[in-house]
């Protein structure tokens, strides 16, 4: 938990938690995992956003506001409910779109903005393949090509295929990242565009649901660019930013709530007549799980608030938390896996539903190894 | 107590920056540069620096720049943390006088201002903060370390004075300094913590000779002590005669904050601080001068480091509004402590690692040596202000309130605890 927050923030934190704690616990979440294939309940996703879960990044002008003034921080507490109980929902596409949408400000984008904030639709987020130290697509060969149709100011064409994108297949808008022969461009496509097809994917998160996309000749007028063809890169570093923050946050929430059951389990749980919680082998672990908890904590919080205040080095604070967080947050959850001794490793404990969201969030949008790669393009020591 | 004086929230920015531009114009006016590629904490490792940081420190005091956090009734400015991190910042490239933060400014001038008489507080902090008076800590005994409140140097009380017998260890710079803050036994009828008295202490007087220790990098910083029969006033007890304990624990709380990075009293990037985040790092010149910049393996561990760095300060940042806003308890600081220590041990790692051959053997000069010799140290960080053990067992205990560790010497008498077979002196 954040240290410091306003009184508006603790209630809008608290209306969050008691929201999932009430609606969804964790046998909730594997009941969804097995019989729906959406993997959330559209209508259960209205009331979250009747809560403001996609209020934060969007202007006031568009339908959203903050509760703070610090949107991203915000937000951020959201997520790190959504990872304390493993919550359903594609919370972190879903904002980071609306968030470009609110930001380029184009009067044809921002009617979808009422909508997303109203929670009556979703998106997903198709950012380039990371590498994400120069934004551009790690193979050049994969990703999504945009092809510039007749004269200038006529429309695209999209072709290609994308990686895995969380809520690809139940998403009603997509924001899609591709590449032009001038460079980067984003636009937003509807999901019932013609030749547009999305085909689900296996993934490690239990209630999360991954597709790759295919564009086989998809035609989109030239008003669906988002920003400037060509110039998306940086619009792709801030979305980035927001998507990395947010999944960070989750990551912290769902680390903190394993670690407290687990010293409750410890606490609990007697070997040789003591307690387990009053061996120094024992203690001297919790102690350091301790330690990298609250520096994750404190690096998820250093990154959100960098990024709100526009710092200049929250490029890198964003990169310096996912790589931290991204390394430590899965260590610690499988040292409170060997804690709990082999019902741990049982499908019927709750530890997997963590272990699976946290391994799920390590992954995407650049990995511990590529947010370094990251930091290193910004060292003073020359280029790779 | 002294943290809660120390404001931090509140600061108005104009006021701020106005007091960076001062500091500015007078660092620039007044303060020496560093020569070119050394910092503060390689000058310090000079004897003939103690004299000059002394001077450094006069400076300072002169200028209306010591002592920012410390009250202005004992010599200091008054102002907050805020102000202390501006100057600190703007101090960068100039000589510091960093060999007075740890432990004179950030561990015992702090414990002064805590537990002192007025007297005490008027004799002894404006003198440190002037510069004249550099002090060091009396604690550990040869014969055990972590277990500190078994230590065996006895003061014994002879109407207004005490007669102080036994020895000291692992005092850095005892030999330079002037006063010590030493805690001793002066009942050993009482349970161990119940029968200590902190002592102020001057250290260069008859009946105290001072040895210096050759460390395995080939320095002497740090020293052992050997009293006979050196008389103390009873008025230069700190705190509490059979109080002491009291007093060490608050000393050992400053240390924590000092060595974690978190105290207010530091000025200066030396030792103790969580400088190097977002400045090029010693680790980062290593790379380019061995022509290793675009290895993708050296520059993943230069980032890694760059990250421990980072999250070093965040955490220190957050642990320290935390125990502010009381969401965690003060035993919180062993956190950072911690942090500070692992944190270090994986830096000589990666120093090493991106050395290479030039690490075991290297020409004069070279930047791989400096960095073997530094890993040569490695556990120093983990040993010093209490073992990484022990910061784990504060942790577990008073932060996650875990049981104690069993002791089998409590509600003892003292002098019914049994001690070590071997003999206690290695002098």
């Amino acid at each position: 938990m954040e240290f410091g927050l306003t009184d508006d923030q603790q209630l809008f934190q608290q209306t969050t938690r008691k929201f999932l704690e009430d609606t969804c616990p964790l046998d909730t979440v594997r009941k969804i995992a097995e019989e729906q294939p959406e993997g959330f309940d559209r209508t259960w996703w209205r009331r979250g956003a009747e809560l403001g879960w996609v209020s934060m990044l969007v202007a006031e002008g568009h339908g959203g506001g903050s509760v703070s003034g610090d949107g991203l921080s915000d937000l951020a507490l959201v997520a790190e409910e959504a990872g304390r109980l493993v919550a359903p929902g594609p919370l972190i596409p879903t904002n980071v779109v609306a968030a470009a949408l609110s930001r380029s400000g184009m009067p044809e984008h921002v009617g979808y903005l009422a909508d997303l904030v109203g929670g009556e639709i979703v998106a997903a987020w198709c950012p380039p393949e990371f590498s994400v130290g120069s934004g551009v697509a790690r193979r050049p060969e994969g990703g999504v090509r945009a092809t510039a149709q007749g004269s200038r100011g006529g429309g695209f064409v999209l072709d290609g295929t994308t990686v895995p994108v969380e809520a690809g297949a139940q998403a009603d808008l997509l924001l899609v990242t591709a590449r032009t022969a001038d460079g980067l461009a984003q636009f937003v496509v509807p999901s019932g565009a013609v030749g547009l097809s999305a085909q689900p994917t296996e993934s490690i998160d239990l209630v999360r649901r991954f597709a790759t996309l295919r564009f086989d000749g998809v035609e989109v007028a030239a008003d669906s660019v988002v920003g400037e063809p060509g110039r998306a890169d940086d619009d792709v570093q801030r979305q980035l930013h927001d998507a990395v923050v947010l999944q960070c946050f989750e990551m912290v929430g769902a680390v903190d709530r394993v670690f407290s059951f687990t010293i409750e389990y410890a606490e609990d749980r007697y070997s040789f007549g003591r307690p387990l919680v009053s061996y120094q082998a024992l203690k001297h672990r919790f102690a350091d799980m301790k330690m990298w908890l609250e520096a994750s904590h404190a690096t998820a919080g250093a990154a959100a608030r960098a990024v709100d205040s526009g710092s200049p080095v929250a490029d890198e604070l964003v990169s310096v938390a996912k790589s931290y967080i991204g390394d430590h947050g899965p260590f610690i959850l499988q040292e409170c896996v060997q804690l709990h001794g082999g019902i741990g490793v049982t499908w019927d404990h709750d530890l997997h539903l963590y272990l699976r969201r946290v391994v799920q969030d390590r992954t995407q949008f650049g990995t511990p190894r590529d947010h370094r790669d990251r930091i290193a393009a910004g060292m003073d020591i020359g280029h790779e | 107590m002294s943290e809660g004086t120390v404001m931090d929230d509140g600061v108005d920015p104009d006021e701020l920056e106005a007091f960076r531009l001062r500091a500015r114009t007078w660092l620039a006016e007044t303060m020496p540069r560093l020569p070119e590629g050394r910092d503060n904490w390689q000058l310090a490792q000079d004897d003939e620096m103690a004299v000059r940081a002394r001077q450094l420190q006069g400076l300072l005091f002169e200028g209306g720049y010591a002592g920012i956090c410390y009250p202005a009734e004992y010599g200091g400015q008054g102002l907050t943390r805020a102000h202390q991190r501006a100057f600190t910042q703007e101090s960068m490239g100039y000589q510091m006088p960093t060999t007075f933060n740890v432990p004179t400014l950030t561990i015992l001038a702090p414990t002064i201002l805590d537990f002192g008489t007025e007297e005490q507080k008027l004799r002894h902090l404006p003198a440190i903060l002037k510069g004249e008076e550099l002090w060091v800590q009396f604690l550990s005994e040869p014969n055990g370390g972590s277990d500190l409140a078994g230590l065996v140097t006895t003061a014994t009380r002879d109407g207004d004075v005490f007669a102080l017998n036994g020895s000291k260890i692992w005092s850095s710079g005892a030999f330079r300094a002037d006063y010590c803050l030493c805690l001793a036994r002066t009942d050993s009828s009482v349970p161990k913590h119940q029968g200590l008295t902190m002592f102020i202490l001057k250290i260069h007087q008859p009946g105290i000779e001072v040895q210096r220790i050759k460390m395995i990098n080939g320095t002497a910083e740090f020293c052992q002590e050997f009293f006979d029969d050196v008389l103390i006033p009873a008025s230069d007890a700190l705190g509490g005669i059979n109080d002491g304990w009291t007093v060490a624990s608050r000393l050992l709380f400053h240390e924590r904050d000092a060595v974690g990075g978190g105290s207010p009293y530091s000025s200066g990037l030396g030792m103790g601080n969580a400088s190097r985040g977002g400045q090029r790092s010693e680790l980062e010149d290593l790379a380019r001068s061995t022509g290793q910049s675009a290895d993708p393996v050296v520059r993943q561990l230069l980032a890694e480091a760059r990250v421990n760095d980072r999250v070093q300060n965040q955490l220190v940042d957050r642990v320290a509004q935390g125990i502010r806003t009381g969401a965690l308890p003060g035993p919180a600081g062993s956190l950072t402590r911690l942090y500070a220590a692992t944190n270090s041990e994986r830096r000589f790692d990666i120093g090493l690692e991106i050395a290479g051959q030039a690490g075991g053997a290297w020409v004069e000069g070279d930047l791989a040596g400096s960095a073997s010799m530094a890993w040569l140290s490695r556990q120093s960080n983990s040993l010093g202000g209490g073992s990484n053990e022990m910061q784990r067992n504060i942790i577990s205990e008073r932060v996650l309130g875990m049981p104690r560790e069993f002791a089998a010497d409590r509600d003892q008498p003292f002098d019914q605890v049994r001690h070590n077979r071997s003999p206690q002196r290695q002098s």
